[in-house]
């Protein structure tokens, strides 16, 4: 997704000299050496100082370019979180936070480096979009999505290296709305991020084994929300299942909760997420996952006595 | 303008600001509170940027810009731009009251207001970004910013402090608003190793030069006889609540509105 992002991103501003890469000191490497090589003027590194990232790409947005933010996404939204609050929100300006590494991406490099209710704080900021692609085409769509949208965008990535999920999706990429990637009749997962990786094996062993068909949507736009499109859903599905890389507390599982109650939906609903908690686990992100009760295989027994 | 004297040019910045002063008094009496003394110490720093420095009306693509980054002092920007025609009498009279539009610290968007600040520390990344966002595009143009000695004390300040010159930035033009307050007291006593400031904003690549902030013919002087390859930071020397003699230097005009008794005594100070 890393890369995807970086020669996205070079295609785009090889054209269009709004746009501005401002890095603090962590490079989206691929592309982004190009883009450096080609128009030194327009790739920014600001040093590791990421209150004055935000700021300088306010300031370069207030003068009507796109500037792309990037770095770790922990540093890129907690550090500098005022200065996306204020200059970027509160003026509604159209800077582009781009966080890699989102979740618990870096699974043995602790919590100082696991945003993992990132989601949570950027969604309750006034005129924040975000948005979470799911694999490496999900994320040309999503970037191409940013320059379009007129207000701040957060970009939540993974890393290097995830397959490509979307390939025979059912529905394409729209701006804002849950995507079915997967068709499916008697259940379903809605999903976002490199997770959706997981969603997908669990719909395939449900298949397999229990013989349900499971479809899954990639919630790649987490705010604004698609409201009806996921009241649809929780209406269609008799059991409708969250699987996100985020805090229990203000991910997709809560907002789907919302929007059950809302809309006076009868399935059954699950959500699976991340544990209010700072674990000291190390290990892959797999096993991090798990030890935050984010495994597949729990998932999979909690079905099963849906299905019974 | 240009045919006038200097000395024409100080009696006309010394009028306008004692004009400015009154006209800040007269709407403290309409609210139960505004940042007067805040206003007061960057009066003839805001007054003289607009009047005698920034090119205005060039074209929309070209104009210099302003950003007060002390957002608290905005009544000075307030009766500057009211004074030009920006803001209308009837804009400035609903000061922060419902249906207005200007309160307490400026807002992005409105007229003359160019970043939304209140919030510390904010503005001099914003000035740079725009100040990049120009000399890319290769457009001659003035980021002017107004910051206080206070929020100088804000790490990111320094974070764009240092960026600025890495960039090659030299059409920032600062003011540094210096009062020696802050809310615990003088800033020389709750927080002594904030000086020497001069030397310290040198050694981060900046030009800088002491003047008085009170002094309209000193602040234009200094800014016309600048290098300008680098960023430039003016150190203004100001007083506190300057111009009514009982608001100086006392910290509770910080954010405070006179009495009926207060107004009348500063208005008798403030006559011709």
């Amino acid at each position: 997704m890393r890369n995807t992002f970086a020669n996205t991103f070079y295609e785009l501003a090889k054209n269009d000299s709004r746009l501005f890469l401002v890095a603090a000191d962590i490079s989206p490497v691929a592309s982004a050496s190009d883009f450096q090589s080609n128009f030194p003027e327009r790739f920014i590194n600001v040093g590791v100082a990421e209150q004055v990232m935000i700021g300088v790409a306010a300031g370069l947005a207030a003068r009507g370019c796109i500037p792309f933010a990037y770095t770790i996404s922990t540093f890129a939204i907690y550090r500098p979180f005022e200065m996306i609050r204020v200059d970027c929100c509160y003026q509604n300006l159209p800077v582009k936070i781009v966080g890699i590494g989102g979740g618990i991406t870096y699974s043995t490099l602790g919590g100082t480096h696991h945003s993992q209710e990132d989601i949570a704080v950027m969604s309750a900021i006034p005129n924040m979009t975000i948005l979470a692609p799911c694999d490496p085409n999900e994320t040309v769509e999503a970037t191409k999505a940013c320059i379009n949208i007129p207000g701040p965008v957060y970009l939540r990535l993974g890393k290097a290296g995830e397959p490509n999920l979307t390939e025979n999706a059912p529905d394409p990429f729209v701006f804002g709305k849950a995507r079915c990637i997967k068709a499916g009749t008697d259940c379903c997962f809605l999903t976002y991020g490199p997770i959706t990786q997981m969603a997908i094996n669990l719909a395939a062993r449900i298949e397999e084994q229990l013989g349900h068909s499971v479809a899954v949507f990639s919630i790649h736009t987490l705010k604004p929300l698609d409201y009806d499109g996921i009241s649809k859903i929780l209406k269609k599905f008799p059991v409708v299942t969250v699987i996100e890389e985020h805090s229990s507390i203000g991910g997709l599982g809560a907002r789907v909760k919302e929007i059950a109650w809302d809309s006076g939906a009868t399935c059954k609903l699950n959500s699976f997420g991340l544990k209010d908690d700072f674990i000291h686990f190390y290990g892959s992100q797999d096993e991090l996952r798990s030890a935050h009760g984010l495994d597949p295989e729990s998932i999979y027994q909690c079905l099963l006595t849906h299905f019974r | 303008m240009q045919n006038k004297s200097p000395k024409h040019h100080v009696f006309e910045s010394m009028e306008r600001c004692r004009k400015h002063r009154r006209r800040i008094l007269e709407i403290s009496q309409g609210v139960s509170a505004l940042h007067i003394a805040p206003a007061f110490s960057c009066l003839e720093i805001v007054d003289t940027i607009y009047f005698n420095l920034m090119r205005r009306n060039a074209d929309a693509h070209s104009d210099d810009s302003f950003i007060l980054s002390k957002g608290h002092g905005s009544m000075a920007q307030y009766v500057v731009l009211e004074s030009l025609g920006i803001i209308s009498k009837d804009d400035l009279d609903l000061y922060s009251k419902p249906g207005g539009r200007y309160a307490t610290h400026p807002d992005y968007g409105l007229p003359g207001i160019e970043a939304s600040t209140g919030s510390l520390g904010h503005g001099l990344s914003l000035a740079v970004g725009m100040a990049l966002a120009d000399k890319v595009a290769k457009i001659q143009r003035n980021v002017f910013i107004v910051l206080s000695d206070g929020e100088m004390q804000e790490g990111s300040v320094w974070e764009a402090m240092m960026l600025a010159p890495t960039l090659k930035i030299s059409n920032i033009i600062a003011f540094l608003d210096l009062n020696d307050f802050q809310s615990f007291g003088k800033t020389s006593q709750c927080h002594p190793n904030f000086y020497p400031i001069v030397d310290k904003i040198k050694a981060f690549g900046w030009e800088c030069k002491e003047v008085d902030g009170h002094d309209s013919e000193s602040i234009s002087e200094a800014v016309q006889a600048r290098v300008g390859k680098l960023p430039c930071m003016f150190v203004c020397r100001t007083t506190k609540g300057k111009g009514v003699s009982y608001m100086e230097n006392k910290p509770i005009w910080h954010y405070r509105s006179p009495n009926l008794e207060e107004y009348n005594l500063a208005l008798k100070e403030l006559e011709a």
